[in-house]
């Protein structure tokens, strides 16, 4: 009896002292994540339901917000320039596959031993690193028709280039040659390092067995580089979708017939010139929408496809 | 590849009027630092790279300080609902910046912040989620056992931290530091949307108003002199640091 009873209240001791270390532990962590989650919830969290809500109002910003109910969407829908500025959004995406498959070859290239393969990689990834406003300035200033960079290297080989960021034909075009040189050394890095990862062993292998140039690719190379791949194709398309600087800098106006405005830039003349806020908030939840359901159908895709090397 | 930008350096040093010679100079005659000098007369340009430093260097020190004790946190203690809380942290990050800068705008003008620094300050204060992902990423490579050891032996929580975590993830909270400062030093949407008056706007929106008053003159050396300027600094950091950012940059995209 005695000693059972001391035994129950040692355990009884232990689990308190226990429980107590337990509460010391869950005390700091707490205090360690609260910062940022309080930060999530003020900065992210209030503002987007407040802009959720705002989408149903007639808000300007500054007076009260009065329910209408869907009216903005209805508005939005019928809004030829809220279409067109999604279309343009969309248009300057093909730069994505572009940029991709450029980064491929170059990383592939760099991936063979040659010399001054890091002044290479450093080289390319300086546009990464430099601001875009300074990079939309300089383009903006490359495009020039008459004494442009582009214009002036396409004479050499006796083309007369057009003045680009004035025609509605070449304007998007412009804008994803930029694009696409700025973002073509962050992918070429990504895939160079995959690339790398992959183990000699695997080709060796394969060309023993008579596997061609096409079929290392297509077997070894290609699905070693596929989850770099949907990574960027993801990350690209959440950005792309927000397309902003680089169109208020270069094409302050939207472009000739609003060819180069995207719809970011759309949202924030509704917003900030208008005062719209109201229209301008339903013009982002149906943005937000977009990406979502974008990327969720390409992590679903992805899983149906994925490929596991054992 | 870098062709555009060495023509943005030789561009900023012509006179303005050797910017529409042709066939295009690619070695400036005459070579004159003229548009530097007339850049370095405008108060825009020093109050520009004042509030730029002021900007980037306490978003990202204080930042970085939040998110790495949250990364810690969230890798190696022990608190109810951990996963649960990250996994809102990340789905957060998935809300567009777009979505949520007009509530945020008319909040921050309601309380009076609108044209001063600080709505570009205060919300980087409270943390950087994409870091805390990363660096929480990387605290997994760290045997928990040295963190009992070190409770065995004592030692509080935050004892633990900086004496053993951040020695131990340095490199990584290097790398991370050193990329959201460049960012940040780059940032246009926020500093555009938050500052009106000249004397408080961050470089990149002090360039791009020059660029937009200057070209009308035509005065391209002096456009390009300013961006010249304001890659500078980051540029700097990335030749420096080129090798940790680069394997950063890989390594976290191969892991993630």
């Amino acid at each position: 009896m005695e000693v059972s009873e001391k035994k129950t209240s040692a355990t009884a001791a232990r689990k308190i002292k226990k429980s107590n270390l337990y509460r010391d532990e869950h005390r700091a962590a707490f205090l360690f994540i609260l910062i940022p989650v309080i930060g999530f919830i003020l900065f992210s969290m209030i503002p987007f339901l407040i802009s959720l809500y705002a989408s149903f109002t007639d808000w300007n910003g500054i007076g009260q917000m009065n329910f209408i109910g869907l009216k903005n969407y209805q508005n939005l829908f019928q809004d030829k320039y809220f279409w067109q500025t999604l279309s343009n959004t969309f248009y300057m995406m093909i730069g994505i596959p572009i940029g991709l498959l450029i980064s491929f070859l170059l990383a592939s290239a760099l991936s063979r031993k040659i010399v001054g393969k890091t002044i290479f990689r450093v080289i390319y990834y300086i546009p990464v690193v430099s601001s875009l406003a300074a990079i939309s300035i300089l383009w903006q200033w490359a495009y020039n028709g008459d004494f442009g960079l582009v214009n002036q290297v396409l004479d050499l080989v006796g083309i007369e280039g057009p003045n680009w960021l004035q025609n509605v034909s070449t304007v998007k075009p412009a804008i994803i040659i930029m694009a696409v040189w700025k973002g073509v050394g962050y992918s070429m890095l990504l895939y160079l390092a995959a690339i790398q990862s992959v183990p000699r062993t695997f080709y060796e292998a394969a060309e023993l067995d008579g596997a061609s140039a096409f079929q290392r690719f297509r077997y070894i190379t290609w699905p070693m580089v596929k989850p770099i791949t949907f990574f960027l194709i993801v990350t690209n398309i959440i950005g792309g979708s927000q397309l902003f600087t680089e169109v208020n800098i270069m094409t302050p106006t939207g472009g000739p017939q609003y060819a180069s405005a995207t719809v970011v830039w759309y949202l924030w003349r509704q917003a900030f010139s208008n005062w719209k806020m109201g229209y301008a908030s339903a013009i982002s939840v149906v943005l937000g929408i977009i990406i979502f359901i974008i990327t969720a159908l390409q992590f679903y895709m992805n899983r149906r496809s994925s490929y596991k090397l054992d | 590849m870098i062709a555009p930008l060495l023509w943005m350096i030789s561009t900023s040093l012509k006179d303005k009027s050797g910017v529409f010679s042709l066939p295009p100079q690619w070695i400036p005659d005459p070579f004159i630092t003229d548009a530097y000098t007339r850049l370095f007369e405008l108060d825009q340009l020093w109050s520009g790279v004042k509030n730029s430093i002021i900007v980037s260097f306490s978003v990202t020190i204080i930042g970085t300080i939040t998110s790495s004790m949250a990364a810690f946190s969230f890798a190696k203690l022990r608190l109810p609902f951990k996963n649960m809380i990250f996994l809102l942290l990340l789905i957060g990050i998935m809300i567009p910046y777009p979505s949520i800068m007009i509530p945020q705008f008319v909040i921050f003008s309601k309380i009076g912040w609108v044209n001063t620094l600080l709505p570009l300050i205060v919300p980087g204060m409270f943390g950087n989620i994409t870091m805390i992902f990363f660096l929480r990423q990387y605290l997994s490579n760290v045997p928990d056992s040295i963190v009992e050891a070190a409770k065995i032996d004592g030692a509080n929580y935050f004892q633990i931290f900086s004496k053993l975590i951040v020695p131990a993830i340095k490199p990584a909270i290097a790398a991370q530091f050193i990329l959201w400062f460049m960012g940040a030093w780059n940032d246009y949407l926020a500093p555009l949307l938050y500052l009106n008056s000249p004397e408080k706007q961050t470089l990149q929106v002090v360039i791009a108003n020059l660029n937009a008053s200057y070209a009308i003159q035509t005065d391209y050396p002096l456009i390009m002199a300013a961006s010249v300027i304001s890659l500078i600094p980051v540029l700097t950091i990335f030749i420096i640091f080129q090798k940790q950012i680069i394997e950063s940059v890989a390594l976290s995209a191969v892991k993630g």
